[in-house]
């Protein structure tokens, strides 16, 4: 049977090389012209621990991790027990002989990986005998993994050539293996390759990327999964001339290091989850008062507290709308996709010199670590907004009052004209602490008003007069878009809305949102909070809502969405 | 602010020792200034929150660039100005609840990265913004508000702290003798690297100590502060840790030693470091 869309699962231990393995299968098959979606969960652990990591490939654009699994990999009984039942009709489990064995008649068959690879002269090339098997069930073409074997090993030493054999006769006698087990799970259709270029990224990646390409030009961060990475990468890349990143010791010292280089006239941002974005409160009320331009990214993990540091959760959103006491409400930019997270990176550092605050990206575990092909970006279609200045005769008066009538009034930059005191007690024109009702009501209110200047976000509306709306966030956009597709073919009628911006919402979504009926939204987490700061607006939204530490599956969305449709709608 | 603005609504009480350090605070802006041929927008002053972080908005004639921030916050805020901008002349004002209390974390970081950053810290051994009470700094026993049956926690030393995590200047005083702190101040801002002047800044609604410190020589009561002696070297830790010994205040500069910055030893690596442009940079994501 054809199909146009494959999942594979790799399921043991921490290293046993399991991402390892879905990263080679996902690079070859991007190779060969498809495209591919990895997802991984780990233990908190570095080594041991039940951990797994698949990939997705297909025809077509993938838009999230899928229903379940078409060829499990289970490299320990434990992962066998625990994973087999998301093997999807038709299909087949891969288990380690070596290990345990399985009572004959399953849909599953043994194969001694270790063994084989030694019987090459790579004992290494172990996941390569499995990859064999995995390319035989699915009918992957060999030709195209013996030149991603070939590319990966060419590193110009001497012993390239019987690496490269070795690993090529691994995967043939696992693809023999596979043969003689007598199991197919279908035939991958031949790929649509797309006819731009391509990169192969991260979530994190593409956001710190996105940033540096708006012009980012200052980092200070604090280790924290699933945000480690972003600090790992401007560590590595952030380099040259006036750029200056560096690790702190605490997340409180990261948000007020890049409070003094925003106001010093830098581009600055920190990225965290959930603990240390708590720790922030105080410094990111201080950045909306005082009016400092920077950026703060949540990847957002399972909370609170410690709560479930490597896994997907959506519970964060009312922090980051609203992360610290008195009247604040942050701009919002929520990527749901690896393509928006570039976007947001760059949107984010934009947003914060065009309005002169803070913005906060909201990302996701189930984003940050996720490999994808996507188009490559291009650089120069990426603005790089600098913050208004003031120079020598203008005003001079940083807090003026502000109506949004003219533009906004230049921020002083450090050795320049107009010094000011940037001041987290209210202030005065020139940030003299004042509290006279006079200067908090004209303040409180410039500060409001300077978020009708934020726009340009990503937004998408289909079938936005339907009686029902579908409205993710986030990374949930994938599985309720395969959701919204499956319900449409069934003849639903539903509509599709999705923004990137979740503060300040674009008019054209707002517009939407006032008209419609009943909006649902998906979201991975307990109090539905998007579908509450929604009803906090007066629109008619409610939640479907999930909070396991996994992502939605869209055959679990279909048929929860159904139900809401079958409830009918209350004018 | 540069005249007096009738709507600002802070004032401190009248003989508070901050009035002194705003002096010499001036003082050392405007003779640094002076000494560079620097505009006085070149300098940075980041306050803490407490009566001594109001000194931001107090300075009088030409405007430096200030920050009013949180509490505890402000060496963390001054690291991010400088790195920022490493031309700045970047000041912390502080108070001792503000810098060694809740502010104390940041106190080993600043001195491990040796940031070219200078300290004033206004030490009236008592939250004075708060209304009294105990400060880390407050003597064993004293009864404040916070602790009407007297303190039962040791105050810190924090002379010796700032020597034992290797500050790199650190110069101890009182704020009666402005002109003579202004002098330290800009030497402190001179020093290239993390530099602290600790000033006792009595505070008289709350920790009266004036006469602590001065002593009463009419009545033959010696004060706490002295002189340090004139053969006193500061480049020498044996010298500055015997010195520190002694009980008492002393006045003037215990500690100095050259060494690199952050800023030094950042510059030291980019040098080394490769340089790509962001195209070149997305391009090492490209599927081959
Ligand atoms: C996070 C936080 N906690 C508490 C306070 C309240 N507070 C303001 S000033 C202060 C202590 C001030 O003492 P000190 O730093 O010694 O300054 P002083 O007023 O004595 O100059 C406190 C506790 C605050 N502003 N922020
Ligand atoms: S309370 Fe004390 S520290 Fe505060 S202004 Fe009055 S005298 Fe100065
Ligand atoms: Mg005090």
């Amino acid at each position: 049977m054809n199909k146009h869309d494959f999942v594979i699962r790799f399921a043991g231990e921490g290293g046993q090389g399991l991402v390892t393995s879905a990263d080679a299968l996902a690079r070859a098959a991007a190779q060969a012209g498809y495209f591919v979606q990895t997802h991984s969960t780990f233990p908190s652990q570095i080594m041991g621990g039940p951990a797994s990591s698949q990939v997705r490939i297909s025809t077509t654009p993938v838009l999230c991790s899928g229903d379940g699994v078409d060829v499990l990999v289970a490299l320990n009984q434990y992962a066998y027990d625990h994973h087999n039942e998301d093997l999807l009709p038709g299909g087949v489990t891969i288990y380690n002989a070596e290990e345990y064995d399985l009572p004959e008649g399953g849909s599953y068959f043994g194969i001694k990986a270790d063994e084989l690879a030694k019987s090459t002269g790579n004992a290494r090339a172990a996941n390569m005998v499995t990859i064999g098997a995995v390319a035989k069930l699915i009918d992957f073409k060999l030709e195209e993994i013996d030149a991603f074997i070939t590319q990966r090993f060419t590193r110009g030493r001497d012993g390239d050539a019987e690496i490269i054999e070795a690993n090529i006769k691994a995967v043939r006698l696992g693809v023999d293996v596979a043969s003689t087990s007598g199991f197919s799970v279908g035939q991958l259709e031949a790929p649509n390759p797309p006819d731009y270029q391509q990169i192969v990224i991260t979530g994190n990646a593409a956001l710190s990327m996105g940033a540096v390409a708006a012009g980012l030009d200052f980092y200070a961060g604090y280790p924290i999964s699933p945000a480690t990475t972003v600090l790992v990468w401007m560590e590595n890349n952030l380099w040259g001339e006036g750029r200056f990143v560096h690790q702190v010791s605490s997340e409180i010292e990261a948000i007020n290091a890049i409070i003094g280089a925003g106001f010093a006239g830098k581009k600055a941002m920190t990225a965290t989850a959930g603990p240390g974005y708590s720790l922030m409160s105080e410094g990111l009320g201080l950045a909306w008062m005082a009016e400092i331009p920077l950026v703060v990214t949540n990847v957002q993990r399972g909370g609170p507290a410690t709560g479930l540091p490597t896994k997907s959760e959506q519970s964060d959103l009312f922090s980051c709308m609203h992360p610290a006491h008195g009247d604040i409400k942050m701009p919002v930019l929520a990527p749901g996709t690896i393509e928006e997270c570039f976007f947001a990176g760059a949107l984010a550092t934009n947003w914060a010199e065009r309005y002169q605050g803070p913005v906060i990206i909201v990302s996701e575990f189930g984003l940050a670590e996720r490999g994808e092909n996507i188009r490559r970006p291009d650089l120069t279609a990426i603005s790089n907004e600098s913050r208004a200045t003031v120079s020598e005769g203008d005003s001079g008066k940083r807090y003026d009052s502000w109506d949004g009538s003219t533009p906004l009034g230049g921020m002083p930059t450090p050795g320049g004209a107009g010094a000011y005191v940037a001041n987290g007690s209210e202030h005065d024109e020139i940030g003299d602490t004042t509290h006279l009702p006079r200067h908090h009501v004209r303040l409180m209110e410039r500060r409001f008003k300077k978020l009708d200047l934020l726009n340009g976000a990503h937004y998408e509306i289909e079938n936005a007069d339907a009686d029902v709306i579908i409205m993710p966030w986030g990374s949930s956009k994938g599985p309720a878009r395969e959701a919204y597709d499956r319900l449409c073919d069934q003849g639903e009628n539903v509509g599709w809305l999705y923004s990137v911006a979740l503060n300040p919402l674009p008019e054209e979504v707002k517009d939407i949102l006032k008209s419609a009926k009943k909006i649902i939204v998906p979201e991975l987490n307990y109090l539905g909070q998007w579908s509450s700061l929604l009803r906090m607006e007066g629109y008619k939204a409610e939640s479907i809502t999930q909070y396991t530490g996994l992502p939605f599956r869209p055959v679990d969305l279909v048929t929860r969405i159904i139900e809401r449709i079958g409830a009918g709608v209350t004018a | 602010m540069s005249k007096r603005n009738p709507e600002y609504d802070f004032a401190w009480c009248p003989g508070c020792g901050d009035f002194g350090v705003r002096r010499a605070l001036q003082v050392a802006l405007e003779g640094y200034s002076v000494e560079h041929e620097e505009p006085q927008a070149n300098n940075v002053v980041v306050a803490g929150i407490g009566c001594s972080g109001n000194m931001v908005h107090l300075v009088e004639g030409d405007q430096p660039f200030g920050i009013h921030g949180i509490h505890g916050r402000s060496l963390p805020i001054a690291f991010g100005v400088k790195q920022g901008n490493p031309k700045l002349n970047t000041v912390v004002v502080a108070g001792d609840g503000d810098f060694l209390s809740i502010g104390g974390e940041h106190l080993g970081p600043a001195a491990n990265r040796n940031i070219d950053v200078t300290a004033v810290v206004m030490d009236n051994g008592v939250y004075g913004l708060t209304k009294g009470q105990s400060s880390p700094t407050s003597e064993f026993g004293a009864v404040t508000t916070s602790t009407p049956l007297g303190k039962i926690e040791t105050p810190v030393s924090p002379l010796k702290l700032y020597m034992s995590i290797g500050v790199t200047y650190i110069a101890s005083y009182y704020s009666s003798k402005p002109r003579v702190l202004a002098k330290m101040i800009q030497e402190a801002m001179n020093h290239k690297g993390f530099s602290i002047v600790h000033v006792q800044s009595p505070c008289t609604t709350y920790n009266d100590t004036y006469d602590i410190l001065k002593g009463k020589p009419q009545e033959g009561i010696k004060g706490l502060a002295f002189e340090i002696p004139e053969d006193h070297d500061p480049t020498s830790v044996e010298d500055a840790n015997d010195l520190l010994s002694r009980p008492g205040v002393p006045l003037g500069v215990i500690f100095k030693k050259e060494g690199q910055t952050l800023q030094d030893r950042y510059e030291g690596l980019m040098a080394r470091a490769p340089k790509r442009t962001n195209d070149e940079l997305l391009d090492s994501y490209l599927l081959q």
